[in-house]
């Protein structure tokens, strides 16, 4: 396959060997299982069960809602014990509306939707429809939900589903496993999802350093003439959505605008599992591959998770923790979120959880720039990161902007590469998250004037009526008082 | 050379004359900053800038009279618009102490009067005669014009929650930094 350049990158370590070779493993269920309504891109679901409902694997326990939004489904039967506020597997700790299920250890399931039996008969909207039921969302880590992505065909002349098989951060090794082990599941998944997409051709990319999979792969798609596995050079971040399109097809995908724009849909192959099982089963995504690794964590392993697991209890899974862990990671080292506490849930985007040591966190004093211009060269979406976090630090988060802040994709090569150990990526997450913010206030203060300015008027044309009827009423005394008999005329 | 005098005069004369029309029809109105700046501000008149309503509030700024982190209820959205538009260095701290609030009705203390409903500049507390009142969160403010108003103090004035959604990461310290 031709395969096209990206523009810099790094070349982590990449440290998957801990987990590469590792089967997966299921995870005993636990007691209690903790499910956020929110665990994607969107608006959170709402709650459609109440405390103490039985309830039975795969029910529905929040509905999604909106345009953009999942369902979540109960991963195991059992009681639901609180609906309450707790704390989120999000950086800043701050709490989600969560429902607590009380596990029964029946493991009986709730009546599913039936399987969709020739998927390839199915109009579009039925595929989608049942991947937008199933709660799917992107399991890549993005989060965002799947069935929305599915919709684009309608919007958009596709040629290609190209499926993420990269997986180019440090340590995790979930898809790589998945790949291995279920590899016709992904191949048929993709395959739904492709003919949702109305995409003629399907593109399964992997990175090099993951042979096996490449291997399986290639023969598990063999028999079929439209798809094509390809390995990609190993070079983080080749995962993104975006470089993944341009390392296959040579197509840069523009500022702003979606893959689709260039004719391609990304989806990980993790999701393309979970769309194998709802369409073919009707099962909901209640559970996913987690990488548990990191050097404190005593065992490393690839677990299969029931979505609502505390952090925790998986990690003792994992025979708890050998060494002092310095950070937990939710996710990868590069793009990866530090966990607040371990009490937190695995949710549906949960990649990895890491325990890192001091040696790995590798923690050290910034010093001042040398403009030495390395995370310029290495910057994957060609900007120029010393410049931007300087206007950052200067608060001209609009001069940031200017020089391209929101095309930064928060990849954290340039923190990686920095030889004075600059947090030039906190820097970016933080002014994005700013001008976010900022923009949000000038809606919210857009909102108040229009509302202001309707009120006003409204008040204004009730007083103009009040006089149009005082004067009415004025005209009318006036004419009585001249000429009283003509009302009596009249009646 | 007559010709090219002649011209160059002719363009001279008439892109004078146009200069000359402009400047009497096109003229910048004196209020027109004023007038500017009043439309930057919600228009609510809560007067918790300590001026009788927006106008005379865009009025003082317009001559460098008052400061532009007044506005209680623009918040920092506000606060930076005229510190761009008129040029000067907000000090935004104070603002990001206060943080933004939204009114709240204390149901067991609401009597139903319908004066905050009345008294709200965007609509947005909902209520009838003898009903609790509501405030609709998202629409609301924060001109507490409604709190001074209520009788039986049932309404707050309260913090918005810290949601996930609003959060973001915060600005990296950069005490030990010297300058790049």
């Amino acid at each position: 396959m031709k395969l096209f350049p990206i523009r810099g990158g790094i070349h982590p370590d990449y440290r998957k060997e801990a987990t590469s070779e590792k089967a997966i493993v299921a995870l005993p269920l636990p007691a209690r299982l903790y499910l956020p309504v929110q665990q994607h891109m969107g608006a959170p679901a709402s709650v459609v069960v109440e405390v103490g409902a039985q309830v039975k694997k795969g029910q529905l326990l929040a509905r999604g809602q909106g345009a953009v939004s999942a369902p979540v489904h109960a991963p195991a039967s059992g009681t639901v014990i609180a609906i309450g506020e707790m704390t989120a597997p999000h950086p800043s700790g701050l709490p989600q509306l969560t429902i607590t299920l009380e596990t029964n250890g029946k493991d009986e399931w709730a009546e599913l939707p039936a399987p969709i039996a020739d998927p390839f008969a199915a109009t579009p909207a039925q595929i989608k429809e049942r991947v937008a039921a199933s709660g799917i969302v992107g399991m890549g880590g993005a989060t965002f939900p799947s069935a929305v992505k599915l919709g684009l065909g309608g919007q958009y002349k596709l040629e290609i589903l190209l499926l993420n098989g990269a997986e180019c951060e440090p340590y995790l090794t979930c898809d790589d496993r998945v790949m291995r082990e279920y590899a016709d599941e992904v191949v048929d998944g993709a395959r739904i999802m492709a003919h949702a997409l109305g995409a003629p051709k399907i593109v399964i990319a992997i990175e090099e350093n993951k042979p096996q999979a490449l291997e399986i792969m290639t023969k598990a798609a063999s028999a079929f003439a439209n798809i094509e596995v390809g390995g990609v050079p190993v070079q983080y971040p080749m995962g993104a959505e975006r470089h993944l399109t341009q390392a296959i097809t040579g197509r840069e995908t523009p500022a702003r605008k979606l893959t689709a724009d260039v004719g391609v849909v990304v989806h990980n192959v993790a999701t393309a599992r979970a769309v194998h099982n709802a369409v073919r089963f009707g099962r909901p995504l209640t559970s996913r591959v987690v990488t548990v690794s990191g050097g404190a964590i005593a065992e490393p392993k690839n677990v299969e998770v029931p979505v609502g697991t505390k952090v925790s209890e998986l990690i003792a899974f994992c025979g708890g923790l050998a060494k002092e862990a310095k950070r937990f990671v939710n996710g990868g080292p590069m793009m990866g979120q530090p966990l607040p506490s371990l009490d937190v849930p695995v949710v549906k985007g949960t990649s990895g959880i890491l325990a890192l040591t001091a040696g790995e966190a590798n923690e050290h004093a910034t010093q001042p720039c040398i403009r030495c211009g390395t995370c310029v060269t290495i910057c994957p979406c060609g900007l120029v990161p010393v410049q931007m976090a300087a206007f950052i630090r200067h608060d001209k988060l609009d001069k940031a902007s200017e020089l391209g802040l929101m095309d930064c994709v928060s990849c954290g090569s340039c923190s990686y590469i920095c030889p004075s150990g600059l947090p030039l990526v906190h820097y970016f997450n933080y002014a994005k998250g700013a001008l976010n913010a900022a923009d949000r206030d000038r809606r919210k203060q857009e909102q108040t004037k229009a509302l202001v300015e309707a009120r006003a008027a409204r008040l204004e044309r009730q007083a103009e009526a009040k006089r149009q009827a005082a004067l009415a009423a004025a005209a009318a005394r006036k004419a009585q008082s001249e000429n009283p008999d003509a009302n009596k005329a009249n009646a | 050379m007559w010709l090219d005098v002649g011209s160059l005069a002719a363009i001279g004369g008439v892109l004078g004359g146009m200069l000359g029309v402009a400047s009497r029809y096109l003229a910048v109105e004196a209020d027109e900053a004023e007038a500017e700046i009043q439309a930057m501000l919600p228009g609510s008149n809560c007067a918790q800038c300590g001026f009788v309503g927006c106008s005379q509030y865009a009025a003082a700024l317009a001559k460098h009279e008052a400061g532009v982190t007044l506005c209680a209820p623009g918040g920092r959205a506000v606060a930076e618009a005229l510190a761009k538009k008129l040029g000067v260095h907000a000090d935004l701290s104070d603002h990001e102490d206060v943080g933004p609030k939204v009114a709240f009705v204390n149901e067991e203390l609401c009597i139903g009067c319908l004066r905050c409903a009345q008294e709200c500049s965007t609509d947005a507390i909902v209520g009838a005669n003898k009903q609790v009142h509501t405030v609709i969160a998202d629409v609301c403010h924060a001109c507490a014009k409604c709190f001074k108003v209520c009788p039986t103090e049932a309404i707050e004035m309260r913090p918005v929650p810290k949601t996930i959604g609003a959060w973001h990461w915060a600005k990296p310290a950069t005490g030990q930094q010297p300058q790049h």
